[in-house]
């Protein structure tokens, strides 16, 4: 099959632009979406093809972003709401939280909420402790909405392509990191192509230990995979893709084989992804567990600004190797 | 100025006597503990407001408002028996006993609910008007909003967007002089809070003496013919909350300031006897009308407690689950991957 690298940036921008081609009740609102072109150049080009009514630029009003999203969508549009980072996205919490995830539930069904919130995720290059989380399980908690997070081209474009056109609230996260990373699109890819909510995918296939990971973890998990190889290692990389629902059934099938697993993610430790995969491990496949379930996260402490500290903090392949080790 | 008709106002006051009538009956059934939950705010002495204001809207337009939503419910033609049962967390309740007091809606009314967190509605309202900006149509979305919520975040970044996008909004601020516990003196740098939308650039219609259903109606005429033409438009309704914050408010009972000063406001300014009076000197004797639509309200009331009553509560772990999310109707075909080259 003839395929072709593609920046994540560009699948993400190539699915939204098909979706608004394809359904005039998709438009795009957030800050600098319009004449910025797009903070992160997802919608860059937009507002010249779709014009001002369906590419609106807001002020700096997380909360009313939040907030006009869901009204939007209760009343029939298809709004793709960004939040130029998700660190901005706390501000809009309870939007995202009491309303855009519980309106549907509090009228007992009598309204749909069919909104995405796209948010660029993850820590930068020194972007200091306010601007370096990737929270993705805190927004996660809440029932009522949906969580992607994918971690290539391919995925984020089937997955953005599900989000909008599903009639749920979705929070999509794009790990910045990834956004100039390219990885192979199909070149007869068609506009249909739509991975299910809440389907994962094994990324590589191992019988000695299962990585768990999801968005940017999955590149750490699959470095490591690499360098485990070299010693006769072999693991198998499960990427999650959707934090809400979760494919435990994946996780479980994978561990089922390897009996061991490893937890990789971008975020913090406490109360976080990591913890919840192990505990529905331990829950349901205590008599398969061969060692003690590791967790790789970022370490708990704010970000720091300066450099050589700020990556002490973080996870890395080398950390995903050295916690393999520990339990084989 | 169009003054109402003969008909409109003996509908006001059959409007009016009924929400006094629920509202009233409510807050009797919760001291009974015949309604349960923990937040009950009730509309008694609010009835102008909305009934006056919502009268000037025409069927396609939309309201939304926060949880002090009984009485909107009611004047936009909301089954009492629904909403009682909602009360009461029945299952024949107008949220199927999810939501409670504080979330009734209707979707065929186009009343987008009640909701809860103070503030948290304003930006939804501003959602549903882009969507009639979005499509091209002209209906209005008269958003509740009280005199609490106007120092918080949520009014300000939606006031602020629907002016940018003119938005087709009436924001009523609906000031009975305490958020919660604290006097809105206390609260807010600047008290006349209508004020706070013309700061964004919003056309103000100043304050109305929210007691006064002809007031109200006069004034909302205006700001609805606006917000329909051009875009954003507030007004600030000056009224008297006679039930406290909610009912486990018991401040009244505690502070002979308070409770003084309701008794101001009962005696001076119940906006059920201003209406009775004005239709009274206007029409004459219409006695009997009054005195049926106040049977009819205590009948109606009556019928949807027992009704109520004789509802079902949800129990299952089904009724519990059902409604989170949408059961999706995509079809996915057969997923493709890349593969290793991702690796």
């Amino acid at each position: 099959m003839a395929a072709r690298n593609v920046a994540m940036r560009e699948a993400i921008r190539r699915a939204l632009r098909e979706e608004m081609q394809r359904d005039e009740d998709v438009f795009v609102m957030g800050e600098e979406v319009a004449h910025w072109q797009g903070t992160h150049r997802v919608t860059r080009g937009f507002l010249e093809e779709f014009g001002e009514r369906r590419v609106r630029d807001t002020p700096i009003s997380e909360m009313a972003i939040g907030g006009a999203a869901v009204g939007a969508a209760m009343a029939g549009l298809r709004p793709v709401a960004e939040f130029m980072t998700i660190n901005f996205a706390f501000l809009a919490l309870d939007a995202i939280a009491n309303h855009a995830a519980k309106v549907r539930y509090f009228f007992d069904g009598m309204f749909k909420v069919p909104l995405v919130y796209r948010a660029a995720s993850g820590w930068g290059n020194q972007a200091t402790a306010s601007h370096s989380h990737a929270p993705e399980p805190i927004f996660a908690h809440f029932p009522g909405i949906y969580v992607g997070c994918p971690s290539n081209s391919l995925d984020a474009y089937g997955m953005l392509k599900t989000s909008i056109r599903d009639d749920n609230p979705v929070l999509f996260t794009e790990s910045i990191a990834l956004y100039p990373k390219p990885s192979p699109m199909p070149d007869d890819l068609d506009e249909d192509y739509l991975i299910p909510i809440g389907k994962g995918d094994i990324k590589r296939e191992g019988a000695d230990v299962t990585l768990v990971a999801y968005a940017r973890g999955v590149d750490w998990a699959l470095q490591a995979a690499r360098l485990l190889a070299r010693d006769g290692v072999e693991a198998e990389v499960v990427d999650l893709r959707w934090l809400r629902p979760l494919d435990m059934e994946l996780v479980y099938k994978s561990f089922k084989k390897t009996n061991r697993c490893v937890i990789v993610e971008e975020s913090l430790p406490m109360y976080s992804f990591g913890g919840e995969i192990a505990a529905n491990l331990q829950e349901r496949m205590f008599d398969y567990m061969d060692a003690p379930i590791k967790r790789v996260a970022a370490e708990d402490v704010p970000l720091p600004y300066s450099k050589d500290i700020e990556l002490l903090a973080l996870p890395d392949a080398r950390k995903v190797v050295e916690a393999v080790k520990e339990i084989l | 100025m169009a003054s109402p008709s003969k008909e409109m106002l003996l509908d006001w006051y059959r409007q009016m006597a009924l929400i006094r009538e629920f509202e009233e009956t409510c807050h009797r059934l919760y001291e009974e503990k015949r309604i349960t939950g923990v937040y009950l705010h009730l509309y008694s002495g609010h009835e102008a407001s909305g009934v006056g204001s919502m009268a000037a809207l025409r069927k396609s337009d939309h309201v939304i408002t926060a949880y002090r939503d009984h009485g909107i419910a009611l004047i936009l033609g909301m089954d009492p028996k629904a909403v009682m049962a909602e009360m009461m967390g029945k299952k024949t309740g107008s949220s199927g006993g999810k939501g409670g007091s504080m979330h009734l809606a209707s979707k065929d009314h186009n009343f987008w609910g009640g909701y809860a967190i103070v503030g948290g509605h304003l930006p939804l309202a501003a959602g549903i008007a882009l969507e009639a900006r979005y499509r091209g149509k002209d209906d209005v979305t008269m958003t509740y909003v009280g005199d609490g919520a106007t120092n918080n975040g949520y009014f300000h970044e939606s006031l602020n967007m629907s002016a940018i996008w003119d938005l087709p909004v009436v924001w009523i601020i609906e000031n009975n002089g305490y958020g919660m516990g604290t006097e809105v003196e206390r609260a807010s740098g600047q008290i006349e809070l209508h004020r706070k939308a013309e700061a964004y650039g919003i056309k103000s219609f100043g304050r109305v003496d929210a007691q006064n259903a002809l007031e109200v109606y006069a004034v909302a005429l205006k700001a609805v013919a606006y917000a329909r033409e051009k875009g954003p438009a507030v007004i600030e309704h000056v009224t008297y909350r006679y039930r406290g914050h909610g009912v486990s408010d018991k401040q009244y009972d505690a502070r002979d300031d308070m409770s003084a000063e309701l008794k101001e406001w009962v005696e001076k300014r119940e906006p059920i006897k201003i209406l009775r009076d004005c239709i009274k000197s206007k029409y004459g004797d219409v006695g009997d009308i009054l005195a049926r639509h106040e049977a009819d309200a205590e009948r109606i009331v009556a019928e949807s407690v027992a009704f109520a009553e004789a509802s079902e509560m949800p129990s299952t772990y089904e009724d519990l689950m059902r409604n989170t999310y949408v059961a999706s109707e995509l079809v996915y075909k057969t997923e493709r991957s890349v593969g290793a080259g991702i690796d």
